[in-house]
């Protein structure tokens, strides 16, 4: 007990009353109210699992129906683009848990700076990101009706050391870039929504909103951000990583 | 670091009968940017062991090891970067429940497509 004065309940009514902005009256304690709203932010994170979830099932299915489809089109990915996106995403995280820490220990200037890092490393992310869908694009490895097979039916030809697919097992590489970019699609939505919310935090913070007590918008968008980042430790081993040795069967 | 800041504003407001200053008691952890650097080195270890192991070929076990390190890189965001080590019993278990209830619905549903067509090869 570092605070002496942290008895409250009784003894608590004895005390002057405090006015607490944040403190809404059908919490009995501020501490009440904060796990209150962690436990809102997680259940709302449980959601997220689950959509996510089936996302994932869905590659997980079709990559054991199309695996020598699922295999020369995951090749087609770059393992240094990828790889560099999880260290930039692990680190506006890391920046994310210093701007919670900044709040936590009411330093406004920290807070900001940590902000604006989070934000520039998410805004790289995406930037890397759009780099990998142009290349796509201009492959003409987009799922639809300018989608080309080429690549994957005479690899030889373009350099690629995959095995050939015959024309109807390489129509199902476009299942692959499907769930890819369904999957790394929604990712890069839920980016794209964080930023504007770290925007907006941002600007409260530059207010003082959040280094006077109140930290819960910080930390509550910090687990969102934070789930966010896992959702791509999962996304990238298993679009990049997984298909480099291919089972012979 | 954290108790420096805080013991400075508790001299500020003497009278703390709503408890400003330690809204969540000697139970509240604040977790400190050393220990949050660990973890940042940790993770990008993670990432640098897992792009290694995608290049040597370990036939079945790829998936795996690639899967297993993305696990213990969730397990260290979830406990550390989300606080959940530090969390009440309430949110641990909601968290765990809500991790137990997608592995339930993976293998319902994998064990749906796998028994489909049972006995037709």
């Amino acid at each position: 007990m570092a605070n002496p004065h942290a008895d409250h309940d009784a003894a608590g009514q004895e005390h002057e009353h405090v006015f607490v902005p944040q403190h809404r009256h059908h919490f009995a304690t501020e501490e009440q109210q904060r796990e209150a709203g962690s436990f809102g932010m997680w259940l709302f994170l449980l959601t997220e699992i689950m959509f996510f979830g089936g996302l994932f099932f869905a590659y997980l299915l079709y990559r054991n129906w199309y695996y020598d489809a699922f295999v020369a089109a995951s090749n087609q990915l770059s393992i240094p683009l990828g790889a560099a996106n999880t260290a930039i995403l692990i680190t506006s995280g890391f920046f994310m848990a210093l701007a919670v820490w900044a709040a936590e220990v009411r330093k406004k200037a920290m807070l900001v700076v940590f902000l604006i890092l989070t934000i520039l490393f998410g805004l790289a992310f995406l930037g890397i990101k759009a780099v990998e869908y142009h290349e796509k694009y201009e492959k003409h490895h987009i799922p639809g009706a300018s989608f080309d097979v080429a690549e994957f039916i005479n690899p030889a030809a373009y350099g690629l050391s995959e095995k050939p697919l015959a024309p109807d097992a390489a129509q199902k590489t476009q299942m692959f870039f499907f769930l890819y970019f369904a999957m790394t699609g929604m990712h890069a939505l839920h980016m794209i929504i964080g930023i504007g919310l770290l925007f907006w935090l941002l600007a409260r913070a530059q207010h003082g909103d959040f280094t006077a007590g109140y930290v819960a918008p910080i930390e509550n968008f910090g687990l969102y951000w934070h789930f966010v980042d896992i959702v791509w430790l999962f996304l990238f081993p298993l679009l990049y990583l997984i298909n480099r040795h291919p089972l012979a069967h | 670091m954290a108790h420096e800041a805080q013991s400075e504003h508790a001299e500020q407001h003497y009278h703390d009968a709503m408890n400003v200053t330690n809204p969540e008691h000697a139970s509240h952890h604040i977790v400190t940017p050393a220990q949050y650097a660990l973890v940042f080195v940790s993770l990008l270890a993670g990432t640098a062991l897992t792009v290694v192991a995608a290049n040597i070929d370990l036939g079945v076990f790829n998936p795996i090891i690639a899967l297993g390190i993305a696990c213990t890189k969730a397990v260290i965001v979830i406990l550390f970067f989300m606080h959940v080590k530090y969390q009440s019993h309430l949110i641990k278990a909601t968290v765990a429940a809500g991790f137990f209830l997608f592995l339930v619905l993976i293998t319902m549903t994998l064990s749906d497509y796998i028994s489909r067509a049972w006995g037709l090869w």
